[in-house]
């Protein structure tokens, strides 16, 4: 199996890369559309604001390339946020557009703090091949400032203030707003889900 | 359920090893460092912070190789301090896996690089490592250079303003050791975190004086922190992870079974 990582240059590329590893696949760092474009699974990682996010994938030449995938796209963290439409960091951005939804900024608050850090509980656990073996309150590790929230594609929630979206689904674009390379068994699960069990 | 509270073992490293001892002086060799930090990742640590004493002293950056060894190894993120003295180091030790870098001491000396490391990888990826005692007056102040008590200087800046001051400069989480309490194994200086606390809307993270379960307890029930960081109770075993995780649960508060 071809597994593309993509390139857009946030910092958690490594991880992503070892989480793979762990389960015994190998991936391709890379950047170049035809990779990306025969790759049997796409994986967009992100750490970082959605501004320069954006601005990377466009300097790359890959906003047109994501939209043209057609094997199953991950996003992870930013690479989520991206995967909407909107996202109101940076004063507001344009995202790639490839599941319907914006991105807002988590509120703070009393016994809220911003960035949501930390192990959170995943709930609502919608059936979808990509959270097989994952149970409701499951814990997973999230650290972001900006969330979407829930919507008719939303898999998976979790509540910090309100409750966010915390696993996404439009077609055979996935995201997941926290991090699964850093999330022990639970993150492992996921990323195993996405390179075997996703187009069965 | 929302969100976990942390229990975060702290590693001091040497050259790639994981040491105990004074920070400048007999060092004992505690093991490989990937061995441990699987071990504690194994054991339900829910993050952990590796304190580079090599780097720090020395002037030296950190050595990066262990760094990607140990995000090899574990699932589970981790935070790496000491050395971090600029965007180009820290984007080294981030790129090679770890997941948050600390600064303390440089930030002190320059307080302009908490905003360059945020504008350069984003709040969530900075901690700033506060080192805090209570002077006469009976104010709490910082210090720098903390790693021996020789080089250790009282700063005029008090740990109130400066946790102000480096929030709003782009800090993602801020760790308050309070060295009166540290080493002492008595609890946690609730009093001081509790007053950090209610000025700090990023996660704050509770140092210094664990000594048993129930100043776990006592430190997230009363000063509401975010996480708990410790050293000794862990590395000799006198305080087992499970164990723990069950004393907090058990108390009602949430954390990560």
């Amino acid at each position: 199996m071809r597994v593309a990582l993509v390139d857009g240059g946030g910092t958690n590329i490594g991880s992503v890369s070892y989480a793979l590893e762990r389960l015994g696949a190998t991936s391709r760092l890379t950047a170049d559309p035809a990779d990306i474009l025969a790759a049997d699974r796409v994986i967009l990682p992100g750490v970082g604001a959605a501004g320069a996010g954006m601005r990377r994938l466009r300097e790359l030449g890959l906003v047109d390339t994501l939209a043209q995938v057609q094997a199953p796209l991950l996003g992870v963290c930013l690479g989520m946020q991206l995967l909407f439409e909107r996202s109101a960091e940076d004063g507001g951005v344009a995202t790639l557009g490839l599941v319907p939804g914006e991105v807002v900024g988590i509120p703070g608050g009393q016994g809220v703090r911003v960035p949501h850090m930390g192990w959170n509980a995943l709930t609502g656990l919608a059936d979808d091949p990509l959270l097989a073996g994952i149970e409701d309150g499951d814990r997973a590790y999230f650290v972001h400032s900006y969330a979407a929230a829930p919507s008719a594609h939303t898999l998976a929630r979790t509540v910090h203030g309100e409750p966010w979206t915390a696993v996404v689904r439009s077609g055979l674009r996935w995201g997941a707003q926290f991090h699964p390379e850093r999330s022990a068994s639970v993150g492992a699960r996921l990323l195993r889900n996405f390179l075997v069990e996703v187009d069965r | 359920m929302t969100l976990a509270r942390r229990i975060i073992p702290c590693l001091d490293v040497r050259e790639g090893r994981v040491v105990k001892g004074t920070r400048f002086r007999d060092h004992r060799d505690m093991g490989d460092i990937v061995e441990l930090a699987e071990r504690y990742a194994r054991e339900g640590a829910d993050e952990l912070v590796f304190y580079d004493i090599t780097a720090s002293p020395e002037g030296r950056g950190v050595d990066v190789d262990w760094v990607e060894r140990v995000a090899r190894a574990i699932d589970i993120p981790f935070c790496v301090a000491g050395g971090i003295r600029s965007v180009d180091t820290a984007r080294a030790v981030l790129h090679a896996g770890a997941d948050k870098v600390s600064v303390n001491t440089p930030a002190t000396q320059r307080p302009a690089l908490v905003g360059e490391l945020a504008d350069a990888f984003g709040v969530q990826c900075v901690v700033v490592g506060v080192d805090s005692l209570r002077d006469a007056d009976g104010q709490w102040r910082i210090r720098q250079f903390t790693g021996s008590p020789e080089a250790t200087r009282a700063l005029p800046t008090t740990t109130l303003d400066w946790v102000r001051e480096v929030v709003g400069l782009g800090a993602g989480e801020v760790v308050l050791n309070c060295m009166g309490s540290d080493g002492v194994r008595d609890g946690y200086d609730v009093e001081q975190l509790t007053a950090v606390r209610s000025l700090c809307p990023v996660p704050l993270v509770a140092s210094g004086g664990a000594g048993a379960p129930q100043h776990f307890v006592d430190v997230f029930r009363e000063a509401d922190v975010d996480g708990a960081l410790a050293a000794t109770v862990f590395h000799d075993g006198s305080i087992p992870i499970p164990s723990l995780k069950r004393t907090l649960a058990d108390a009602g508060i949430e954390v990560r079974s």
